[in-house]
């Protein structure tokens, strides 16, 4: 059987693509656009690792299929640096040492980034429980919360 | 797996169409936010020839309010409903127990359908849209019908749904005044996990007397419950101990549940009573307040 | 060098690998390809304990699209009764834990594998193969490993004589214990079970492989040493290790459970056989079920004390799950239980059990905190019974430099002590607490090691540096040796590039294991540098004509200094590096030894709970670890090893656990059902980082990575005592557990 042919929006760029039906938008980003930033830990939405925005929404890529993702705006870790500069949180994350071993952190940017998009104020809790679902097994999360209060007080500073 | 077929309807006659006509011929699957669905697939529990996504149909979308009796499309996703804010100062019971199901990442995605239709004994949001009185809008081959929610399941992963009918929204009644729902539920730790113990709560409050409960429970039995005995212990009290003591009684009778990894028939009913008595102080909380 | 005119040392710096772990680009085990690459797929077994008669695989590789197919048969034959012993593991059990030989030994162990155009296909040909199996009885606990109509694992493990699962044991001793108790004035002992946890990296296994037909072979993977990754698959294949060349990914978190290889061998052989390049990545559910957690324990301690606080005797015996070939850890629980302590008189023994589980792995101090946990539980008990603040209590027995361990070292100078003075003046030690709080306090030791480690430092043509170590980098290490390069060197560290070499490119390293990385690669890298500046000052001697031993190095440039001192301008690294050619060529130096002086590392915990005690829950609301960190050479990543190994500790105590089905099927491989802490589990973790450098090293460093793993089990069990007056002898103190204690 034929393929599906999907045309979408990666990171501001058309892209085409070929799926499965049963391939997941993680699948097609890792395995044929080799946009391996995305990250495959759990597959089951369970962890958080293959974060991205499909429409500006939160979503885990494991959970999509890539066949719903015609016509959407999808945005991955690829994306968030913009023009060779790091965006506020990939710098307070290196500054604060949010990251240890690393492989959480683009799923944690991109969730994180979703939050501060609603919320330049967070409190301690309300980061916490956004990023509940952003698994982290180096850093006991401490330099996470902390890296992320500092990048919202930047961007309400900035603002 | 060559032969997969994925379908985006744009109608719900079109959904109809399709899903009882290839249910007939093999596996369909309904595609809404497919949080337990990809799960399902990748694990190979389910491997169907058919998926149907039913989110480009406007209907299962839409949240309409008409003049307080809400409409809720059965794909509309966590995030999206929490952002419709008068909903949630209506039904926070039912909203919070939406809002409760899986992380950030899976409420951009995960619907009141999908978790009706999923059928787990622990889906979060059944047992609030059971106290809240809703009921879900269905639509098939010959036809739409409606139910109330405590009639829509049969066992764990068992729908009343017939062949070819889909879940098209939910119809929650008009909020009456000083009435006020909750939903809580029991995990081990404080955000990702399955509900070893669901409650909700619904109750109407006249001259300090408790006019009208709903009270339901989820995890504790092969579908969740609406509990019966708790309503006509809370009718007609000032919610004074006794009453309270007496309804909570009901909950942990009530409860059938079964020994497993997530705990044990013996920590499950005691549970239960403590997140009713929870629940219930939250649930007059609100409904005094409104 | 004056510590307070540290430029880099003790500063917290960018990471040198930091950018491309923010953006994406760092590529990880399952991150790579090659041409022509193929998929493997692992067949496996579907029982806890069965023989396996035959394997079949005609069907597999027949089917379109399959490449090649794998067994143990493929592999190098070691007879089961001759050890083959490769730093701590034993081949002859990898081998076959890699590939299933005489017998399936837990469900997940691999029986064969695939190699295909796609992994759907490897997983479909691997449905095809057909095998024979004859199920026997199994055994997953310990109790029924070791009772005696037992099904026996390995015919040939003998214990007493006969035919056992139990398959080593370990003991300490020291002084007369017998004696030890009668002078106690009061003795407490109790019994304690642990369930078996998992690593939990997020990372799950993956590599990539390409063989030529000249058997040349280049891995790909992820892992915690590439020369342990080239010397198994060696072993196992039989390819020379000369031939292999091992390239470490940038590994997703391993915390002791890649130091061993899983995949590699079998990817080696699968393309070996097909000719193409083979891809294999563990799905989450096959990390859970087939690689190593760490062993569940059951022990028994014993403590004895006078009146006036003095502990007299200890005795303690742990039982250690190894799971299906021998190796539990209990040297780490037996050794380092007793370690924080001057005990006169004590006598700790551990057991080895095999039983139908995956085969345990390395997780963070490898058994100590199973041993820590029923030593400090205990310890609280009796410090409750004597009435003396739990803190005291331990100042009151603990090692200092010069107490002889019950493990056998005698003790150079160590921090120990500061820990627990730093508690005793921390504001946590004094904070109230409300209803239903309670605080816990714990202490815990662990070896650290040294051990063989590589380095090389080149000056580049423009006067910067790259330096290349042999350990893979798993919490920042670049980081750490970017500072100290700088701070020798005297320049600014971001002109320093830290890279991890492959095994084709830098000398043996011993594994990323053992809080050794840093102690390790410091040595080698000052060294090295030293080496450098050493030829720096050759090459200015030479353009200024004067002695070598009549220049200084400072600041990042050489100075003519004593009676030379202002003859000459300073000649800056960059200056020498442009000169490099005509003063004698290329300037580097590389060095390679096998470390020694890694000296032991010891914390002491705080911890807040609070207990909801008509739902069984306690959660974490306050914790400050203490630790003798040596010297922290980056702050914030010490910090973060102190945070993380605390956070892993909590998950152990609380809610995380192997759980087993009556069918001997792990029921939870997944982190649905295997709950690691969530962010909003928990508070921010307070990080009192004590100083006492490590007399033998040259920065002062000691291995910080393992120790904070150790307390944390206990602190949370006696917190909870505090809060409730309920004691637990189980972990995890899961919900339901708590409850039904409390209804008791």
């Amino acid at each position: 059987m034929a393929k599906i042919q999907v045309k979408t929006k990666i990171n501001g760029e058309e892209t085409e693509f070929l799926c499965q039906p049963y391939d997941t938008v993680l699948d097609v980003l890792r395995r044929d656009l080799n946009m391996t930033g995305t990250k495959e830990v759990c597959s089951t939405g369970d962890c958080g690792a293959c974060s991205i925005t499909m429409d500006g929404r939160l979503v885990c890529s494991c959970l999509v299929l890539a066949a719903e993702t015609e016509d959407k705006n999808i945005e991955t870790i690829e994306g968030m640096a913009k023009n060779g500069k790091f965006n506020v949180l990939q710098k307070t994350f290196l500054e604060h040492a949010a990251l240890q071993c690393g492989i959480c952190t683009p799923g944690m940017l991109v969730a994180a980034k979703s939050l501060l998009e609603k919320n330049t104020n967070p409190t301690e809790t309300e980061i916490r429980y956004w990023l509940a679902g952003n698994l982290c097994r180096c850093t006991g999360y401490d330099k996470i919360v902390k890296a992320v209060q500092a990048a919202a007080e930047e961007i309400r500073e900035n603002a | 797996m060559s032969e997969v077929k994925f379908i985006s309807p744009e109608t719900i006659e079109q959904a109809v169409d399709a899903y009882s006509k290839s249910s007939k011929e093999g596996n369909t699957k309904i595609l809404a936010g497919g949080t337990d669905l990809l799960v399902q697939i990748r694990s190979g529990i389910s491997q169907p020839d058919t998926i149907i996504d039913i989110k480009n149909i406007k209907e299962l979308k839409e949240i309409s309010n008409d003049n307080g009796s809400y409409t809720i499309g059965a794909a509309v996703a966590g995030a999206v409903l929490d952002e419709e804010e008068d909903f949630g100062n209506n039904w926070p019971g039912v909203l919070e127990a939406l809002k409760l199901i899986g992380s950030e990442q899976i409420q951009g995605r995960a619907s009141l359908g999908g978790n009706l239709c999923n059928a787990s004994p622990a889906g979060d949001s059944v047992p609030a849209l059971i106290a809240s009185g809703a009921t879900v809008k269905i639509q098939g081959p010959e036809g739409e019908r409606k139910m109330p929610i405590e009639s829509f399941h049969v066992g764990p992963g068992k729908t009343n749904l017939k062949n070819g009918e889909i879940v098209v929204n939910f119809q929650f009644p008009k909020k009456q005044k000083h009435s006020g729902d909750a939903y809580l539920r029991m995990i081990p730790r404080t955000e990702m996990d399955i509900a070893v113990v669901g409650c909700a709560v619904n109750v109407t409050i006249e001259n300090d007397k408790c006019v009208d409960a709903r009270v339901a429970l989820g995890a504790v039995a092969p579908t969740a419950l609406l509990i019966e005995d708790a309503s006509k212990a809370l009718i007609g009290s000032n919610f004074e101990k006794k009453a309270v003591e007496k309804a909570a009684l009901a909950c942990e009778a009530a409860c059938n549940p079964i020994d497993d990894k997530r705990g044990t028939i013996s920590y499950r009913k005691k549970v239960s009573k403590v997140l009713f008595k929870r629940a219930l102080e939250k649930a007059i909380e609100r409904a005094k307040r409104g | 060098m004056n510590e307070m005119d540290n430029k880099w040392i003790g500063k917290n710096t960018i990471r040198p690998d930091g950018a491309d772990k923010v953006t994406g680009r760092a590529e990880y085990g399952a991150d790579t390809i090659m041409p022509g690459m193929i998929w493997g797929k692992v067949l496996r077994s579907p029982y806890p304990h069965a023989t396996i008669k035959s394997i079949n695989t005609k069907k597999a590789e027949e089917l379109d699209g399959v490449f090649s197919v794998a067994t143990s048969a493929d592999c190098v034959d070691f007879p089961v009764d001759t050890p083959v012993i490769l730093g701590i593991q034993d081949i002859r059990w990898m081998a076959r834990n890699v590939l299933a030989k005489e017998k399936a030994l837990f469900h997940g162990h691999p029986i064969a594998a695939v190699a295909a155009r796609t992994e759907e296909i490897a997983e479909k040909a691997c449905e095809l193969i057909e095998v024979d199996y004859v199920v026997h009885p199994w055994a997953i606990e310990i109790d029924d490993a070791i009772k005696p109509d037992a099904p026996i694992l390995h015919d040939f493990i003998k214990f007493d004589g006969k035919p056992s699962n139990i398959a080593g044991t370990l003991e300490h001793k020291k002084g007369n214990i017998e004696e030890g108790f009668k002078d106690a004035d009061i003795i407490i002992e109790k019994e304690f079970e642990t369930a078996a946890v998992h690593q939990g990296y997020l990372e799950t296994h993956a590599c990539l492989v390409s063989v030529s037909p000249d058997d040349r072979t280049t891995i790909w993977s992820s892992s915690q040493g590439q020369f342990m990754v080239r010397a198994m698959t060696s072993f196992i294949t039989g390819i020379p290790q000369s031939s292999i060349r091992a390239i470490p990914a940038e590994i997703g978190g391993g915390f002791g459970g890649k130091t061993i290889v899983y995949l590699e061998p079998v990817a080696t052989i699968l393309s070996k056989k097909s000719g193409r390049p083979v891809k294999m990545v563990m799905t989450r559910e096959e990390v859970m079920r087939a690689s190593g957690p760490t062993s569940g324990s059951k022990s028994k301690v014993k403590i004895g004390a006078k009146n006036n606080g003095k502990i007299t005797a200890a005795q303690g015996t742990f039982y250690l799950q190894a799971g299906a070939f021998p190796g539990a850890p209990i040297r780490g629980a037996a050794g380092c239980c007793l370690a924080p302590y001057d005990i006169p008189n004590a006598h700790t023994f551990g057991y080895d059990v095999v039983s139908n589980r995956s085969k345990v792995a390395a997780y963070r101090a490898p058994g100590a905190p199973i041993g820590a946990y029923a030593v400090e539980c205990v310890l609280d008990e009796v410090a409750e019974a004597l009435k003396m603040c739990p803190l005291e209590f331990r100042l009151k027995n603990a090692a200092k430099e010069g107490t002889k361990a019950v493990h056998g070292p005698t003790y150079p100078v160590m921090g120990y002590v500061e820990t627990l003075e730093a508690c005793l003046s921390h504001p946590h030690y004094k904070a109230p607490l409300k209803k239903l709080q309670g605080r816990g306090y714990a202490s815990g030791f662990w070896f650290n090691a040294g051990g063989e480690s590589s380095a090389q430092v080149n000056i580049t043509e423009d006067g910067n540096v790259v330096v290349t170590t042999g350990h893979p980098d798993i919490g920042g290490s670049r980081a750490s040796i970017a500072n100290i390069t700088a701070e020798l060197l005297g320049i600014d560290v971001n002109r320093v590039s830290v890279l991890i070499g492959d095994t084709a490119t830098i000398g043996f390293s011993n594994l990323t294991g053992g809080s050794r990385v840093l102690f390790a690669s410091a040595l080698v890298v000052t060294e090295s540098t030293n080496q450098v500046i050493d030829i720096l000052k050759d090459r200015a001697s030479k353009i200024w004509n004067i002695d070598k031993e009549a220049i200084e190095w400072e600041n990042g440039e050489a100075r003519p200094a004593g009676d030379n001192a202002g003859k000459f301008k300073p000649l800056s690294l960059v200056e020498l590096a442009e000169q490099a050619t005509p003063t004698g060529g290329p300037i580097g130096a590389g060095h390679q030894v096998n470390t020694v002086g890694a000296e032991g590392g010891f914390a002491t915990h705080i911890c807040d709970v609070e207990v909801d005690i008509e739902l069984g829950i306690a959660r974490v609301i306050r914790y400050t670890a203490a630790q003798d960190v040596g010297k922290a050479i980056h702050p914030a990543y010490v910090e973060g090893q102190l945070q993380g190994g605390v956070v892993q500790g909590i998950g152990w105590a609380l809610n995380e656990e192997y759980i087993y089905n009556k069918e001997g099927k792990l029921d939870n491989p997944g982190f649905l059902d295997y709950r690691i802490p969530v962010c909003s589990d928990l508070p921010m973790i307070d990080t009192i980082l004590v100083e006492v450098p490590n007399p033998q090293h040259p920065q002062g460093v000691r291995g910080v990575g393992e120790v904070p793993i150790v307390p944390p089990l206990s602190a949370i069990a006696n917190a909870i005592y505090n809060a409730i007056g309920t004691r637990f002898y189980s972990l995890p103190m899961s919900p339901p557990k708590v409850l039904e204690k409390i209804s008791d």
